[in-house]
């Protein structure tokens, strides 16, 4: 039985719109979005050719040149943001516990990026398959393996307990967390940095989305490509980032005299077994996840003040959880403000659990639900409250917040105030 | 909650089906070969742990070949073979009591080498529909739960080759949770002409030419691994639920395990393997003198192995514990790894035998463990510690106990 | 360039596998793809296989247009003649 409560101290955010918790919370209570035509690659010839964009310059972020050549951008991200998390907490790489510190990193595509790079000096643009290994970088090996991002992210804070890489497709920032917070309630550490990162804007990746008609074709309008929830809703806008949180035991956390964003109440992760790639439209196993993950928090859906939606953009997505959470809220989900960040920051693969945890924490810190962008015609199919294009300032105790992912994970996650699980 | 294991299932070099695989290792046969997935002569290493025999129509439903890697077609079948070993029907138990979780590597390595090749050579609209389900590492975990309609928990762990215990770690959370029976374990395939390359990169795969030479962990001419392909799936169930459907006898229970990670290269601080047989044994709540053998990680990368031969002589005394070392035979499987040294240790507690690794090579003087050699080693084993560790640093540690 | 035609069409098929209760030579032009064991991610491989042998560009809203072999050889054919 879990018996230790787990509470975030720290928040590393690096996103589209902005580096760092104060832009990143600046364009989402803006309304504003970061989509934008695609910068990192020479896009023609695609499908969809419009992402969310990291401006991100990894020596201004503080890394150094031997750091840059190693990691993948990926990596780079995740060890930014723990650095942030870790300032932010209050606490010191120094100061960690190390023997009883782990690391719980998400990401859905690992080092992409550095794969791809490296593949076409290796192959020569593509020409031999017989790639010649001559030209393979030392760190070619770290980019096979997404373990990397986990070690690289244990090693920017020391940490010598258990450290994990989970790799769920889209929930894996949900599921890292969640995974974060088990290794605590269990008694296995006494602080975790956990989170999620991917850099999938790339060619390999984009291409792949352009297959199964995935992402968005509306490229003539990046800054309204992502609509979840609305009725012109045609696929998602790939993006990119990381977050990263100091998890921490509730009373080592009160004992140092940190500042606590939340407390993570519930989770659970179920499966539909379904499809790799497709979504019944029932919601019926992200309906269960929810319950389960209430029923573990012992939160009913009357106390869920927001939630924060996958919200995708894609046509069955939308339909799929909205049925969902119907089905595990009752009348209380038409009660409920719903959002979609996506529609701001885009889907960054396995990262953006994580970054809408972030979103989630912040809203109860400072109760303001941010807005679901460019909903200008909700779908008939879609009929819950889902605070079109403003932000709406809104007392958050509970954030239910839900992830869905290729190879038919479904995850829900449930963040408090302190004061809810206080008063149960 | 007492976590069993009740079904294994094995695609390996040494051999596909348990049986085949620990004939191979008892009598020392080894899988190393040239390689045949790919023209390798070009290349530095050029022999390698291949699974043989392994035609993926006839063993991976038709419609699931294509779709998937060659990684998630030996995974896959891994898995039904472990299913049908447990007995276990899919259908006849509640959809979310039974939870997936295995451990991947490198991913779909081949089918995306082919896809990125058609992306650079042909333009990007030549990428097929499957790259989106084939490449990624949630790939095998994804096709096991949909073909079997389980509904619980899923879960992906990429640890590199100390994965292949975390998830079993995870399977006991897993039940511990609710759920009654795991899918877990883990296969890699990484033997195409990027995937070797991207392995030599890491300056760990042993050069040497001659195969009964290269891969020769603890001797003081160990020059790397030799890395291979394949691995194992198990069943983990609670041991309540095994027995209710009537399972009279499991493999053995997941008594105990820990994990720890090792500070960064010239930190000065001291490597933490150790630390995780510790919390193993304690978490198993036994001593080091009822560990009856150790299945050693065994890279064969010198300063690796110095570092592993002091933890386990640290814990055990020098020359404390029985240490085997099967992967000799089969190469480093990566995700697949550790599961397959898992389902060896059970093989090993049911016959009474422990594996050897050949006869005739010097051991490192400096190394002070109890390493079979030559014969196998006939004797009662009741509990055995399986260690692994993943590149970077992970080390992970895992008390297997007879039923 | 030539038409796509039945038989191109299955070998196209067979490259994403056969359910092991279908008979490809079978009575299926009008047998829909789902219920031949080709879901939607199959269909969308299908049809960038056409793409690409026949160096047409197949429409976002192509799978609807698409359910079953005679659909797909009708569209394809229509893009292959006129160039689209």
């Amino acid at each position: 039985m879990d018996t230790l409560r787990v509470v975030i101290t720290g928040i590393g955010v690096v996103a589209p719109g902005g580096i760092g918790t104060k832009a990143f919370w600046e364009l989402l209570t803006s309304g504003k979005t970061a989509t934008r035509a695609i910068s990192l690659f020479d896009a023609t010839g695609f499908r969809s050719r419009v992402a969310a964009e990291c401006d991100f310059d990894p020596a201004k972020e503080g890394l150094t040149p031997q750091e840059i050549r190693r990691m993948d951008r990926a990596a780079q991200f995740a060890v930014v943001c723990t650095r942030d998390a870790l300032a932010d907490s209050g606490l010191t790489p120094a100061e960690l516990p190390a023997h009883r510190t782990g690391v719980s990193i998400g990401s859905a595509v690992g080092c992409t990026m550095g794969l791809e790079e490296e593949y076409v000096v290796l192959s020569d643009g593509g020409r031999k398959w017989l790639v010649d290994s001559t030209y393979g970088v030392p760190h070619l090996y770290g980019y096979m393996v997404p373990s990397t991002l986990a070690v690289e992210a244990a090693w920017a804070c020391g940490a010598e307990g258990p450290v994990a890489l989970i790799s769920t497709g889209c929930t894996s920032g949900l599921d890292a967390v969640g995974h974060g917070a088990q290794l605590i309630h269990e008694g296995s550490a006494d602080v975790v940095i956990a989170g999620a990162t991917d850099a999938p804007i790339s060619p390999i990746t984009s291409a792949c989305f352009d297959a199964i008609r995935a992402t968005t074709p509306r490229n003539e309008d990046p800054e309204h490509a992502s609509r979840p929830f609305d009725r012109d809703r045609k696929g998602f806008v790939l993006g990119e980032g990381s977050a990263v949180f100091v998890l921490e035991e509730l009373g080592r956390a009160k004992a140092r005299g940190a500042h606590i964003y939340a407390e993570i109440t519930g989770f659970a992760t179920r499966s539909n077994a379904f499809h790799m790639t497709g979504l019944k439209p029932d919601g019926r196993e992200m309906a269960e996840a929810i319950r389960v993950a209430m029923d573990k928090a012992r939160i009913r859906p009357e106390d869920i003040d927001y939630i924060n939606a996958h919200g995708s953009g894609t046509k069955q997505n939308d339909r799929h959880e909205t049925a969902a959470f119907k089905a595990s809220l009752g009348h209380r989900a038409y009660e409920v403000p719903v959002s979609s960040i996506k529609s701001m920051v885009g889907h960054s693969l396995g990262a953006i659990g994580s970054i809408e945890i972030a979103a989630s924490v912040l809203s109860i810190e400072r109760g303001v639900v941010p807005p679901t962008a460019n909903l200008d015609t909700p779908d008939p199919e879609c009929d819950l409250d889902y605070v079109p294009h403003t932000a709406r300032e809104h007392r958050v105790r509970t954030a239910l917040t839900v992830g869905s992912g290729f190879g038919g994970f479904q995850t829900a996650m449930l963040l408090s105030s302190l004061d809810v699980r206080d008063a149960a | 909650m007492t976590a069993v294991i009740t079904g294994v299932g094995v695609v390996a070099p040494t051999g596909i089906g348990v049986e085949e695989h620990w004939t191979a290792v008892v009598n020392g046969d080894t899988a190393i070969r040239p390689i045949s997935r790919f023209d390798a002569s070009g290349y530095p290493v050029r022999h390698a742990g291949e699974i043989r025999e392994f035609d993926a129509a006839e063993r991976v439903p038709s419609l699931l070949v294509p779709q998937t890697d060659h990684w998630t077609h030996l995974g896959f079948q891994a898995a039904e073979m472990a299913l049908a070993d447990a007995g276990v029907d899919p259908a006849e138990l509640p959809e979310y009591e039974m939870a997936v979780v295995t451990a991947a590597s490198s991913g779909g390595t081949e089918f995306g080498q082919k896809e990125i090749q058609k992306l650079w050579s042909k333009g990007s609209r030549a990428v097929g529909a499957y790259q989106s389900i084939a490449w990624f590492y949630a790939a095998s975990t994804g096709q096991i739960s949909i073909r079997h309609g389980m509904r619980g928990p899923c879960g992906v762990i990429a640890n590199e080759q100390a994965g292949g215990l975390d998830v079993l770690a995870q399977a006991r959370r897993m039940l511990r949770n609710g759920a009654k029976v795991v899918v877990s374990g883990g296969t890699d395939a990484s033997l195409c002409p990027y995937g070797l390359t991207a392995q030599l990169s890491s300056g760990l795969l042993s050069r040497d030419p001659d195969p009964a030479r290269a891969f020769r962990p603890f001797t003081p001419g160990a020059a790397g691994y030799l890395p291979g392909e394949g691995g194992g799936k198990l069943i983990i169930e609670d041991a309540a639920h095994a027995a209710a459907r009537g399972v009279r006898a499991p493999y053995g229970e997941v008594a105990g395990y820990a994990a720890t990670f090792d500070p960064p290269p010239r930190s000065g601080r001291p490597p933490t393997l150790r630390r995780a047989i510790d919390g193993a044994l304690a978490d198993a709540a036994i001593t080091a003198a009822e560990v009856d053998v150790v299945f050693a990680d065994a890279m064969g990368e010198a300063g690796a192995d110095l570092r592993e031969a002091a933890a386990i002589s640290a814990v055990f005394g020098p020359y404390g514990v029985p240490v085997a070392a099967p992967k000799v035979l089969t190469g480093r499987l990566y995700a697949g790894g550790a599961p397959l040294d898992v389902i060896t240790a059970l093989m090993c507690m049911r016959d009474g035998i422990v594996p050897a690794v050949p006869g005739g090579w010097e051991l490192d003087p400096e190394q002070h463990i109890d390493l079979v050699q030559g014969e196998p080693r006939r004797m009662p084993v009741r509990t055995v510690l399986v260690l692994a560790r993943g590149y970077g640093g992970f080390n992970a540690a895992l008390v297997l106990r007879a039923p | 360039m030539a038409d796509l035609g039945l038989d191109e069409l299955k070998k196209i098929m067979r490259t994403c596998g056969v359910a092991e209760s279908v008979d490809l030579d079978g009575e299926i032009l009008d047998v829909p793809f789902e219920q031949l064991g080709y879901d939607s991610l199959a269909v969308l491989e299908i049809q960038g296989q056409i793409e690409q042998e026949f160096a047409v560009a197949m429409s976002d809203d192509a799978l609807e247009h698409t359910k079953t072999p005679r659909q797909m050889l009708d569209f394809a054919n229509d893009l292959i003649t006129t160039g689209a």
